[in-house]
């Protein structure tokens, strides 16, 4: 693979901002190569699994765990907030939301 | 200059996709034991794991569970044997990990149906609305967006939230394609969601209040040329609050369409925002590139492996359908097609049997549910259910009419008044001094009052002409203020004439 | 320097419970070790005096009331974990300030068993690193040699023990952040059986690869704490709710006798520095010696576990930090009055997390996102199935599996740091354990020119009292032969 990056400086900027972080040209730049050297360390997975292979997602083969529909006390609305960067009026206060309506 | 609706269906055949999603009503919320109570106090239903907090781990409700599987089968759904839970990866500040719990390509159920009669030129007609999937998620929190004029998002300064809604469970039930509904998509997709909702109350899963948005509804909407064959790019309507909403949006969009593809012009895929006030779409902002969910198996998170006893348990104790209730009830009450189906749009059905069960007769229940009150209704332009008068309070109002103690008229003013909130109608009898007037000395009184009054219409009566009475039972009725019981009124006024 | 601070946890518990020594005494000896070597160590982000005191006095009150054998006994948690009032960072500049308003279930079982908390220990930012350099608090210093690395990412907490602020700790193993650290600081860690230890309040790097542990100088130590921290957590669906393997007297009676004990042919030759091959091949003499018939064992997917872990762990790290976005808690930047909330996110982020983290998340995003899941994430996912089944085979045929912790004995501060690749394969012998979700031990098997060398033992899953078993027989004849634990050969401790 020598040569031909397997991903372009262009596609590490639309991951980063799909990631919400906005990054500087020279911490792109850098950051571009390491990835495309990563991805070229871990490509080797493509090669190590025919189609009859099944996915694990997860190491614990349990299923239906759950709980009774039973009210559990919640949080004040005091402790809810006592890290937010801004409150007011019990809510948390963050800037104008672009976007769609909800 | 806007196209008219026949023009564009004379062309054009639509496509319908209709998303409807709905807050079950559990105790808690889907991943969290905070409890769900409509209109609480700002963050007062809250914690760890509905805020999103580091560290905190979800845990599945299992009446959620349990009230998905029923609605799956409601819909004629195959339950599926092992279904997951995936992360659907988006920023939203109202969505507290930035990641929705839903499920993705293994959803709990999937390729059920759901059939909807519409009336149509040649009668009513049912149509069969596939279900391709039924699939839990959570609900996000409520932003509150201040400063700018008009509370919205557009112009506002910043923003308030309140997370109590976020982690409610919500189930989505989505549609496949739905076709060959002509010029009556609007009507079936308005069908659709009313039968939907009364599947869904008659299972006591949900509140399905549209207004409150425990049921929302997503409108896919697309056209194409009569026997292209094609369908067309769609548009997505969101924010559709009621029914009358869903039948709005629906026609409002495929004539919108219509507007764009005779000119030439391309049908954009986006979402919109229904404009409850003028009935028309509104574009939502475009994104500049393809949202991109990046779903995976969610790892905090165990498969649902429903067992096969339990979900033929649950089958077997799912209500009766709504429709093969209809019908029922129908056949019971003797009621005709028509009225029958005034009823249903009405909501009425099940105000009416209530009221039929507490003892008041079929005809006359249906008669002040789909008379009275529901005129009441219009005029404060509310649902049926929601007017503050309960079955009971009807079938005691229907009671005392058929004892003689009340009038048709006087009914009416109980009625509105306990509608109006001044008590159950035994109080609002006794507190008004509402009563009919079978004092029959000033009965007789005022029948000799109109017989003076109107000598010629009396002699007609003598001689045998009965029609003629009416004239005389009014002017009785009028001088009694309506408090009279006309039948013994015009008893006696025969008596009086010799025509007992 | 106190004695005190030299001596295991089992033997504080029993002191303190005899009524010979006060928790207070104790725990303020190990505040007094912090305070003298904490600014050539930097183990701790956050050391809680009064807490920690107030905890203690706790414990001398209600001594009479517990049977915990830790009753007492003081303790370095790792900035990972969530206690209620008390900062918690995981290393990250995004999370400073951030008081959980609620405790992790670890702390809260820690808090029943009257352990008393010191202070949160340092770590690569979010877990993720091999070095704890990746701290946005500034690295930690090994204390056998302070221009080396601690490993990482528990660094603090395994640094700690070695430099006796604490004779326990937690650490949290994610690919190997319990293992490598104890590796090289010469101490003991476990990863348990995921799921065997709740991950509730444990702040997500990889959920499905995540496993808190215990840490301690001594195998014994280390099974006391995983007793207490163990065991079915309704609050984490993927905890297992079953009986806890008797760790304790599995370390006890460390007999190895007719047990037949693997070496992974894979985990071992090129890469692997001579010094950690002879410790290695000494250890495994010693457990032949005991009894133990060594067998070699072939995990041929191993090979592929490095690739896996590298695309599975940064997909999940890419969820999970997500929520890290400047609304509810922690740092906000930016915020002007004029910004948008999503270019507040976006600058918060770039702001409050390190080059590591920011790689990750990228190197994560990418490998979910539409056109390559197939690829990478699909792939990965199949590369843990088959190293799933390595395992399984492996033990139709052996009790447990052994092979060196890692390569290298501990590398130099800064030398690695801007070569992620390189980094990555410190953990080329731990990760295989994460990805199948399996118990594994490092303890220390003597020195290569005077840094620590680990021995690592991996058992099936919920078979966690072998790694004990097999570690304690192991540990009994080297300390034997060095007099005591390894960490007392430490060179400047005595100065200090």
């Amino acid at each position: 693979m020598a040569g031909k990056s397997r991903i372009s400086r262009d596609e590490v900027a639309r991951i980063a901002a799909l990631a919400r972080i906005t990054l500087g040209d020279d911490e792109l730049t850098h950051l571009a190569g390491q990835i495309d050297g990563i991805l070229d360390a871990v490509a080797v997975v493509q090669e190590a699994a025919g189609t009859d292979v099944p996915a694990m997602s997860h190491p614990l083969e349990i299923s239906n765990v759950t709980r009774p529909d039973l009210i559990r006390p919640s949080l004040t609305p005091e402790e809810a907030l006592s890290g937010a960067p801004a409150s007011e009026e019990s809510r948390f206060r963050v800037p104008q939301i672009l976007g769609e309506e909800a | 200059m806007a196209l008219s609706y026949d023009d564009v269906v004379a062309r054009y055949e639509p496509s319908l996709g209709l998303e409807v999603h709905v807050e079950l009503n559990t105790e808690t919320k889907m991943f969290c034991g905070c409890a769900t109570v409509f209109g609480a106090p700002p963050n007062t239903q809250t914690c760890p794991v509905c805020l999103g907090m580091p560290g905190a781990l979800p845990m599945v409700n299992e009446k959620a569970i349990e009230s998905t599987i029923r609605i799956g089968l409601a819909l004629n759904c195959a339950i599926t044997p092992k279904s997951r839970f995936a992360r659907k990866n988006y920023f939203y500040p109202d969505m507290p990990k930035n990641f929705q719990i839903s499920q993705y390509d293994e959803p709990i159920c999937t390729n059920g149906y759901l059939d909807v009669e519409v009336e149509t030129d040649e009668g009513a007609k049912t149509f069969r609305i596939e279900i391709e999937r039924v699939h839990m998620e959570e609900d996000t929190g409520k932003s509150l967006h201040v400063g700018g004029a008009t509370g919205r998002i557009h112009g506002a300064e910043y923003s308030l939230l309140d997370y109590n809604r976020a982690g409610i469970p919500l189930v989505e039930i989505v549609t496949k394609v739905v076709s060959s509904t002509g010029k009556y998509a609007p009507e079936v997709a308005k069908a659709y969601v009313k039968e939907l909702r009364d599947i869904l109350r008659s299972l006591g899963v949900s509140d399905v209040k549209m207004e409150q948005g425990s049921l929302r509804c997503d409108a896919n909407v697309s056209l194409a040329p009569i026997g292209s064959g094609k369908l067309g790019t769609r548009s997505e309507t969101k924010n559709v609050n009621s029914l009358r909403s869903v039948e709005r949006a629906v026609r409002g969009e495929m004539i919108r369409h219509a507007g764009l593809l005779d000119k030439g012009e391309r049908v954009v895929q986006e979402t919109r925002h229904f404009q409850e006030d003028t009935g028309a779409t509104r574009s939502g902002r475009s994104k500049e590139q393809a949202e991109d969910y990046r779903y995976f198996p969610e790892p905090d998170l165990t498969p649902v492996a429903p067992d096969a006893t339990w979900i033929e348990k649950l089958r077997s104790e799912l209500p009766e359908k709504p429709s093969v209730r209809r019908a029922r009830l129908q056949a019971l009450w003797q009621v005709p097609d028509k009225e029958m189906a005034a009823m249903v749009n009405a909501g009425a059905v099940d105000l009416v049997e209530e009221t039929v069960a507490l003892g008041a007769d079929p005809t006359k229940a249906r008669g002040w549910w789909l008379g009275e009150i529901s005129r009441l209704a219009n005029e404060a332009e509310v649902e049926l259910s929601s007017v503050s008068i309960s079955p009971k309070e009807v079938a005691r109002i229907v009671e005392l009419i058929g004892a003689g103690e009340l009038t048709d008229k006087l009914a009416r003013q109980v009625v509105a008044a306990v509608i109006a909130g001044e008590g159950d109608p035994d109080s609002v009898i006794a507190a008004k001094g509402i009563k009919v007037v079978s004092d029959e000395s000033s009965l007789i009184a005022a029948i000799e009052k109109a017989i003076a009054d109107q000598p010629e219409t009396a002699e007609k009566v003598r001689n045998g002409h009965l029609p003629a009475a009416g004239a005389l039972i009014g002017a009785v009725m009028k001088e009694t203020k309506g408090q009279a019981d006309a039948a013994r009124v015009r008893e006696l006024l025969l008596g009086q004439l010799g025509q007992a | 320097m106190s004695e005190l601070v030299r001596k295991s946890a089992a033997e504080l518990g029993t002191l303190i419970a005899q009524g010979e020594l006060s928790s207070r005494e104790v725990t303020q000896a190990h505040l007094d070790q912090i305070a003298q070597t904490d600014s050539a160590i930097h183990a701790f982000l956050h050391v809680d005096v009064q807490g920690a005191l107030a905890q203690a006095d706790h414990a001398d009150k209600s001594r009479g009331e517990s049977n915990s054998p830790l009753h007492g006994v003081p303790l370095a948690l790792k900035d990972v974990l969530a206690q209620k009032g008390v900062p918690t960072t995981c290393g990250s500049k995004i999370l400073e300030g951030w008081r959980p308003p609620y405790d992790s279930t670890v702390v809260a079982k820690l808090k029943d068993s009257g352990i008393v908390i010191l202070g949160k220990t340092n770590m690569d930012e979010f877990a993720m690193g091999s070095s704890t350099e990746n701290s946005a608090y500034g690295p930690t210093r090994n204390p056998w040699d302070t221009n080396r690395i601690p490993g990482g990412s528990g660094g603090g907490s395994a640094a700690a023990l070695a430099a006796m602020q604490a004779p326990l700790a937690i650490g949290t193993d994610t690919g190997g952040s319990i293992r490598q650290p104890a590796a090289v600081t010469g101490t003991v860690g476990v990863k348990p059986t995921y799921g065997g230890v709740s991950r509730y309040g444990l702040v997500a790097f990889s959920s499905s690869l995540d496993q808190a542990g215990p840490c301690a100088r001594n195998v014994l130590d280390t099974a006391l704490l995983h007793q207490v921290i163990a065991g079915y957590d309704p609050k984490d669906a993927t905890s297992i709710n079953a009986p806890v393997p008797d760790v304790v007297a599995a370390a006890k009676r460390a007999d190895v006798r007719g047990m037949k004990i693997g070496v992974v042919k894979e985990l071992s030759g090129d890469g692997y520095e001579k010094g950690v091959a002879d410790r290695f091949a000494e250890s495994l003499a010693i457990l032949e010696s005991q009894g133990a018939e060594i067998i070699e064992v072939s995990c041929p997917n191993f090979k592929f576990a490095l690739g896996a872990y590298y695309l599975i762990a940064p997909s999940e790290a890419s969820s999970n930090l997500a929520r890290f976005d400047a609304m509810r808690y922690g740092l906000r930047v930016g915020d002007d009055g004029a910004r948008s909330a999503e270019e507040v996110m976006s600058l918060t982020r770039e702001a409050g997390f390190g080059p590591e983290v920011k790689r990750r998340i990228i190197l994560g995003t990418y490998a979910l996102s539409a056109g390559y899941y197939e690829a990478f994430y699909g792939s990965a996912q199949k590369v843990r199935t088959l190293i799933t089944r390595d395992f399984a085979a492996a033990y139709e045929k052996v009790d447990v599996l052994v092979s060196p912790t890692t390569p290298t004995v501990a590398f130099k501060i800064g030398e690695k740091s801007d070569d992620p690749v390189a980094m990555y394969l410190s953990d080329v012998a731990t990760i295989p354990v994460n990805l199948a979700g399996v118990a594994s031990m490092s303890l220390p098997a003597g020195l290569s020119e005077g840094l620590p060398v680990g021995f690592q033992i991996i058992a099936p899953a919920m078979r966690d009292d072998r790694l004990y078993q097999v570690g304690g027989a192991l540990e009994r004849e080297l300390h034997a032969k060095w007099n005591g634990p390894l960490t007392n050969q430490i060179p400047d401790l005595q100065v200090r």
